[in-house]
């Protein structure tokens, strides 16, 4: 887009000294091989966890392959989106938590709402209807 | 060539002769009307030379003014025809009883309710905010234009194409007969084979992008592109209710998108989400779509309240009474809009605690809403004020959404809410909010910012008369339907059995043709003020005194909208410049950089329209053409280097100049 916002640089012509706040960093060679040797790693563990079968239960495994994705996930904000609590003026920063905050709310409020409705509405199998009380 | 079953087939998919509805008689006939109608238009347009100008000031344009303004037209054209499926309903519902059938069979009936709802929320309403909001926001900001002009243009063709594909179902085939929602398994691929739903997915599709993405244009424009010395807390209400608006479009539309993607794939390639077989739930369908339909209605009223707050203040020649209260109490409904999803099916089997947790955070959210109302009391508390139009409208509002606002918090009481479900009441609740609130706030809003927009004031007359007409008519249409409802009828049906319940349809339906009488009156209004221009121009810029930067301009703005970027001071940043002794300045321009027009958003989206189309009727060789044709028009606009232009410092001066002396002239 590069139609966009020209009068957005006149607006700060008009008025030297107006900052044009902090534009997101790029990194350097170091930080991206930091990411990339980071996001290998995170992403072998949980590899390696799965096909040597490491983890007694399946359950801990899967718990596991989250965790660390979450994990994964942080460092590729960190390291290629170049996310920190300065970038763009802490806009980036409030951005993140809002969509967290968001996403949160609509998957537990789903979950919940759904283990509800699964218990109470769901058709049962003749088993469950012989328990009943 | 055309006895070949396989090959008619190939090119046409499901597309028939058949699926033109021609043994309709309603639907030849309105087929008529629109044919004669669009080819006097195009006829008109043709001699009267318009195409190029057209072409080159309209539909490229990327103008935030010009595009406003084509949102809004959208809007009130949409307007037309989602009223008229209103007045059918009224009449069929006024009609069907003792066995008769009324107007519609029940196959019928079912899509025009569905196209009632699909068209008066997402062509309507929708495009109504976002014209509004794509006109005021930059001039309120002290801006020049949004942060991205060309992907304005863009959005606003990709809602029209939308608006197109759910009007071609009127003619080619059929509309969902589901309800706005096209709840499943009714709108599975099982029950709601045709085209129905198809029209309704992809309809919403295309206008969805255009939705999210010019609310992370507006975003943008509003975090960005303030004028210097316009901290957040100086900012305007209107801006502010439509930053959260738009926060709120980015955050939920999505939730839309992915939601008819499932339903989609559930009707082509056979999946399971949402069917009743192989652990598909029907019962995620519905709170996903909530997910989003709940900070639907307030992306749609948090704007109202926006230009409620302006009109209240500029009419009152008041501050706005607690600016600050104002701004949290409009954070706090964005955050718990988030919250409250659930009251749209406490009967669907959540149990008490769920069902108890929403409908506490439904009546909590009533709060900053209410304070709102005490917030517009106050301002005009001591007040001068002036009953013009749009302060009627607001009045109006304030009375009728607060008996909106009152059956909604009964509503949110899940055991009045298990009586109350699924009944006229709660149709009559939703329209006492979304009229009284929403577009009685829109109508306010056009005759506000009218002159801005065009250099003259709309005729207060006719203005007048459609307001009393709208405002009786609505209580009218409604108020028997609260009775209804509370006598237990349910919504969405054709005919009735019990003969005593037609004296309330008929007052409703009574009060509809009010409302159309009103609606007729708007029409009048823009028709008697466009004559009488000359006696209704404003030459000032600031017609009704305004507070916000946006009357600091001349009516009609000059493209740049501000030749010098205004400082601000104080959040009714044009009060406070005139009350300082704020001089214009008069020379020492200097050139301005423009976007330039491109015709890349309309073709694109024109192309859209084809793959909507082609996908509905299953026509796959023309879904892989239009397909790949976006590719390439998308892909060669960025190759498009020739994207700005200057406006030159002498064409700003004699702009100015010509400002300059009907300034003058004023004293």
């Amino acid at each position: 887009m590069t139609a966009q916002a020209p009068s957005h640089e006149d607006a700060h012509e008009a008025h030297h000294g107006h900052s044009h706040g902090h534009e997101a960093g790029h990194g350097s060679f170091k930080s991206y091989m930091t990411g990339f040797v980071l996001s290998v790693i995170l992403t072998a563990i949980p590899f390696w966890l799965v096909m040597a079968d490491v983890l007694d239960s399946k359950a801990a495994t899967a718990a596991a392959v989250m965790i660390i994705g979450a994990v994964q996930i942080v460092v590729h904000m960190i390291y290629f989106l170049h996310m920190n609590t300065k970038s763009e003026g802490g806009w980036t920063i409030m951005a993140l938590i809002f969509t967290l905050v968001i996403v949160v709310i609509a998957l537990s409020g789903s979950l919940w709402v759904m283990h509800h409705l699964n218990a109470n509405m769901m058709t049962m199998s003749p088993e469950m209807m012989k328990n009943l009380p | 060539m055309f006895s070949n079953p396989d090959l008619l087939k190939f090119i046409f998919g499901r597309l028939t002769l058949e699926s033109i509805p021609y043994h309709e008689p309603i639907l030849v006939a309105t087929f008529c009307g629109v044919a004669v109608g669009g080819i006097a238009m195009l006829a008109l347009i043709t001699y009267m030379k318009w195409w190029g100008p057209l072409w080159k000031d309209w539909i490229t344009s990327v103008d935030h003014k010009k595009i406003g303004i084509m949102y809004i037209i959208l809007a009130i054209v949409m307007l037309l025809r989602g009223f008229a499926d209103a007045l059918m309903m009224r009449a069929q519902q006024a009609m069907a009883f003792n066995g008769n059938e009324g107007i519609f069979p029940p196959h019928h009936y079912d899509q025009v309710f569905t196209a009632h709802g699909v068209i008066m929320i997402f062509f309507v309403a929708m495009p109504f905010v976002t014209g509004f909001m794509n006109f005021v926001v930059p001039l309120q900001i002290g801006a020049r234009d949004v942060s991205f002009p060309f992907l304005n243009n863009f959005s606003f063709w990709m809602t029209t194409a939308g608006a197109i594909v759910v009007m071609i179902s009127l003619f080619v085939g059929e509309f969902a007969r589901t309800g706005w929602l096209a709840y499943p398994p009714l709108s599975g691929a099982e029950y709601s084979p045709g085209v129905g739903v198809d029209y309704y997915i992809w309809g919403l599709q295309v206008a969805g992008v255009g939705t999210t993405l010019s609310g992370i244009n507006l975003i943008a424009t509003i975090v960005k592109m303030r004028a210097p010395g316009m901290s957040f807390m100086k900012m305007p209400v209107f801006t502010w209710t439509s930053l959260c608006t738009n926060i709120l479009i980015v955050a939920t539309f999505p939730i839309l998108t992915a939601t008819l993607v499932l339903l989609s794939l559930d009707r082509y390639v056979g999946t399971n989400f949402f069917t009743n077989d192989l652990g598909g739930n029907p019962m995620m369908y519905i709170n996903l779509i909530w997910i989003w339909g709940h900070p639907e209605v307030y992306i749609l009223v948090l704007p109202a309240f926006g230009i409620f707050s302006e009109v209240v203040a500029t009419f009152s020649g008041k501050r706005l009474f607690g600016y600050a209260s104002m701004v949290y109490a409009t954070c706090v409904i964005m955050i718990l809009s988030y919250l409250v999803w659930l009251h749209h099916f406490f009967t669907m089997g959540s149990g008490a605690s769920v069902n108890a947790f929403f409908g506490i955070t439904t009546m909590i959210i009533s709060i900053p809403t209410g304070a709102k109302i005490f917030n517009w009391l106050f301002t005009m508390y001591r007040g001068r004020i002036r009953y013009e139009v749009p302060m009627l409208w607001t009045v109006g509002f304030m009375v009728t959404f607060v008996i909106g606002g009152m059956t909604g918090v009964m509503l949110a009481v899940p055991p009045a809410d298990f009586v109350l479900h699924n009944s006229l009441f709660l149709i009559a609740h939703f329209h006492n909010v979304i009229i009284g609130g929403v577009l009685f706030g829109l109508l306010a809003g056009v005759n506000y910012w009218f002159p801005k927009a065009f250099g003259f004031k709309l005729d207060p007359f006719w203005g007048k008369l459609s307001f009393w007409f709208w405002l009786v008519g609505f209580y009218f249409a409604f108020m028997p339907l609260y009775v209804l409802g509370l006598m237990g009828v349910t919504r969405r049906m054709s005919q009735f059995e019990d003969p005593s319940l037609q004296i309330w349809f008929i007052i409703a339906a009574f009060g509809a043709a009010l409302i159309a009488a009103g609606i007729g009156c708007f029409l009048i209004q823009l028709v008697v003020s466009y004559i009488k221009r000359e006696e209704l121009k404003d030459e000032t810029g600031d017609p009704w005194n305004g507070r916000t930067l946006e009357w600091s301009t001349s009516s009609p703005p000059p493209d740049y909208n501000f030749a010098f970027t205004p400082v601000v001071h104080d959040h009714d940043s044009w009060y406070d410049m005139k009350n300082r002794g704020y001089e214009r300045p008069v020379k020492g321009y200097r050139p301005i950089h423009m976007p330039k027009n491109t015709g890349a958003g309309a073709i694109l989206s024109a192309l859209n329209l084809v793959l909507a189309f082609a996908l509905i009727w299953y026509m796959w060789w023309l879904v892989v053409v239009s397909f790949v044709a976006i590719l390439v028009v998308a892909i060669g606009h960025t190759f498009n280097y020739k994207r700005d232009f200057y406006i030159t410092a002498e064409e700003v001066t004699a702009e100015e100049n010509k400002r300059t002396e009907l300034l003058a002239k004023q004293v």
